[in-house]
């Protein structure tokens, strides 16, 4: 008899016994189990705690206009600095207001927006905005204010317009160096009506090339590989999870996101309130994203990463923590 | 001149005062406040470093356990190297060791957690503090031999196989070459030459490769001329010395004694090199140990065994002092076997090669005199022929083995 079909012969073992034997042998560490990486990032240095920016959305300063239209103003400032992406590998990043990814933008539909950029760094740069807005206000070179060099600065003014899951970034050629520096960000646009109310949260996925070879070293949501291994997310049983995600990584032309233990519905783009499909894994191209819903039936350890597995390895994995 | 003759006395007297010792170490010291005040000054003039550091590691070791992979770092560049993260095929992977920098010139030991599978290939990258990789492929993964005591007696056997036996059988010629016309014996000696020409060439070139493979820190390539160098002085040394002393005895066959004694160091040196690179191959995997192999060896250096015993053709040497002298050609095979599985190291390997090859140029600058014919010439046709012949025949042999 082959010994694999004896062991399937054999009493099944409960996931129970199987920790208590890993327990037993040598106690494994943590990278063993899931792959992850020596040691821990120091959140204070970087200036930015990944578990802190998911939850972390900007709405501006608001005025009301004259019509009655809402004005909402938001700052951005290009700034220099070195990121430790992964305990300690340090990244010279190029940022929007020292956090990769930038402040997420948050507006609702039909508002008149008035982004202030000031360029702090020592590079030229810009703030492209992925939506509905004047020729003028496009953040590309030649079009309006253009590129806005070192100490410069401009204001990008235009309607929040259409609702959905959108992105931002700098496009000043060479465009992957600027994005793969983290020179991008979330900019979420609510329906008119707004949405229900859930447990919100944003991750933009991309990817970190730390020796300069135009390959990733590391890949991560929110700046930091494996942010979300240890601690993972907390969220509660039973509530409705909203995950804004979008996809910057630079060098590989997709990446994908997998839930384990659920499906959820996926909203391409956001721009319809009907999803379009229930699915635990999407694939997003460079520049794509969508809006995801779901809620945990359980509690427990669940995991999320790419389903590419090289980038799960690399750094693009994390555990949502459903409690009561 | 007359007037450097008038006052000449005078500076000699005042340097006589100062005791020669002082002179000696005036220099020193001076040199050593020069590089204090410049180190402590900063480096005045010289400004900030020009770019970012420099980081360089190469992999010395690589041994293979169950579920690890230990890897003997060496740091090559000029600035201390913080490795942080490793990868293996596109993942990171958890390791111990290196937690500090690795300074220059400083070694450190990682061990890399990894369920391995026989057979398969590996790419280990090492991501240092500023983001760096540093890459090494374990092309065909393979679990390195434990260095217990069966590991040992089986390198020792191989050591035997391929240096000790086929010397002594070599050696069997002695018989023979006493009763061969003289300028037999010459063409024997001349083919020996040759076959000692080959053994420089192979020892040389063995020697460069593995200094490619290495850390370049210790000189690379360099190291094999080094050892070379090393080799030729210390035997031309040794030679002189035994020379004086047998000079003082008048011992008719003294000259040939001590060639046989310089040729069998010269082997055993070379058997060493040979020993080192059939362990080592041997400890990653790359050595099929067939039977084919062992015998193409036995062959090979069986020709090493007659390059001993043709000077001493014209003298009864005891058959301890015949033991002895094969035992010193073929048994640092068994060392060396012992060194390259157990311990090994592509700086000290290069040099055991380059020693070889040093030594066996000696042996044959020693052994050109006497193939001279009566018009006193060296490359005459009896000698070029066996010359000749013992390069073909090391070539030819040498094809059946590759290491």
């Amino acid at each position: 008899m082959l010994a694999g079909a004896a062991l399937l012969e054999g009493r099944p073992t409960s996931a129970a016994e199987h920790h208590q034997a890993a327990a037993a042998t040598a106690a494994p560490e943590h990278s063993d189990v899931h792959g992850g990486f020596r040691g821990r990032v120091d959140n204070a240095a970087n200036g930015f705690d990944p578990h802190v920016l998911l939850r972390d959305f900007d709405w501006g300063k608001t005025r009301r206009l004259a019509s009655g239209r809402v004005l909402r103003s938001f700052e951005l400032v290009a700034l220099e600095q070195e990121i430790e992406v992964a305990p300690g590998v340090r990244f010279p990043a190029w940022t929007y207001n020292g956090r990769i990814p930038g402040p997420t933008i948050r507006a609702r539909e039909g508002e008149r927006l008035q982004i202030a950029f000031a360029n702090g760094s020592n590079h030229p740069h810009t703030v492209h905005f992925h939506g509905i807005h004047p020729a003028s206000m496009d953040g590309v070179p030649g079009q309006g204010a253009g590129i806005i060099e070192p100490g410069q600065r401009t204001v990008y003014e235009f309607d929040a317009l259409p609702f959905g899951m959108h992105l931002y970034h700098c496009h000043v050629r060479p465009l992957a160096e600027h994005i793969a520096k983290g020179m991008f960000g979330a900019f979420i646009i609510d329906p008119a009506d707004g949405r229900e109310d859930a447990d919100e949260m944003v991750m933009v996925m991309h990817g970190l090339d730390t020796n300069f070879d135009r390959e990733n070293e590391i890949y991560a949501v929110n700046g930091v590989g494996f942010a979300y291994m240890d601690p993972p997310i907390r969220v509660r049983r039973g509530e409705l999870v909203r995950l804004y995600l979008g996809n910057m990584t630079e060098f590989d032309p997709i990446n994908s996101y997998h839930l384990h233990g659920n499906f959820f519905h996926y909203y391409p783009t956001g721009t319809s309130l009907r999803p379009s499909e229930l699915t635990d894994t999407v694939m997003q191209c460079q520049g794509q994203r969508g809006i995801l819903e779901w809620r945990f039936p359980s509690t427990g350890r669940f995991m999320f990463h790419a389903h590419q597995s090289e980038f799960t390895e690399l750094g693009w994995q994390g555990f949502f923590e459903v409690v009561d | 001149m007359e007037a450097r003759g008038a006052t000449g006395d005078v500076p000699r007297e005042r340097h006589g005062r100062a005791p020669r010792w002082l002179l000696g170490l005036l220099p020193l010291v001076l040199i050593a406040v020069a590089i204090g005040a410049f180190v402590g000054l900063g480096g005045p003039g010289l400004g900030g470093r020009a770019g970012p550091p420099i980081e360089e590691l190469a992999v010395e070791r690589t041994v293979l356990k169950p579920g690890r992979f230990e890897l003997t770092l060496r740091n090559d560049g000029p600035d201390a190297v913080r490795v942080v993260q490793v990868q293996v095929n596109d993942a990171f992977v958890g390791f111990s060791g290196a937690e500090k920098p690795i300074g220059r010139l400083g070694s450190e030991t990682i061990g890399v957690r990894q369920p391995w599978v026989e057979g398969e290939a590996y790419s280990v990258a090492l991501l240092t503090s500023t983001g760096a990789t540093i890459a090494h492929e374990i092309p065909v993964a393979v679990e390195t031999p434990a260095n217990n005591l069966s590991f040992f007696a089986l390198m020792a056997l191989l050591g035997i196989y391929v240096g000790v036996i086929p010397v002594a059988l070599g050696m069997l010629w002695l018989p023979w070459v006493r009763r061969i016309p003289a300028t037999w014996l010459q063409a024997v000696m001349a083919l020996t030459v040759g076959l000692l020409a080959f053994l420089v060439i192979d020892a040389t070139l063995e020697g460069l490769d593995v200094a490619a493979q290495g850390s370049q820190a210790f000189g690379g390539a360099a190291l094999v001329f080094v050892g070379m160098a090393v080799a030729y002085l210390l035997l031309s040394g040794v030679s002189a010395w035994l020379g004086d002393r047998r000079e003082r005895a008048r011992d008719a066959g003294a000259s040939g004694a001590r060639l046989a004694l310089l040729i069998a160091v010269g082997i055993g040196l070379h058997n060493l090199g040979e020993g080192v690179a059939i362990g080592s191959s041997y400890a990653v995997g790359a050595l099929a140990l067939g039977a084919f192999l062992i015998v193409g060896f036995a062959i090979h250096n069986t020709t090493e065994g007659l390059a001993i015993v043709a000077p001493v053709a014209s003298y009864r040497p005891s058959i301890r002092r015949l033991a002895v002298l094969g035992l010193i050609a073929g048994a640092p095979a068994v060392l060396g076997a012992w060194i390259g599985a157990a311990a090994f190291n592509t700086s000290v390997a290069a040099f055991l090669f380059g020693m070889g090859a040093g030594a066996i140029v000696q042996v044959v600058v020693q052994l050109l005199p006497s193939l001279r014919d009566r018009a006193g010439r060296t490359l005459h046709p009896v000698a070029v022929g066996g010359m000749l012949a013992g390069m073909a025949i090391m070539f030819v042999t040498g094809l059946a083995v590759s290491v």
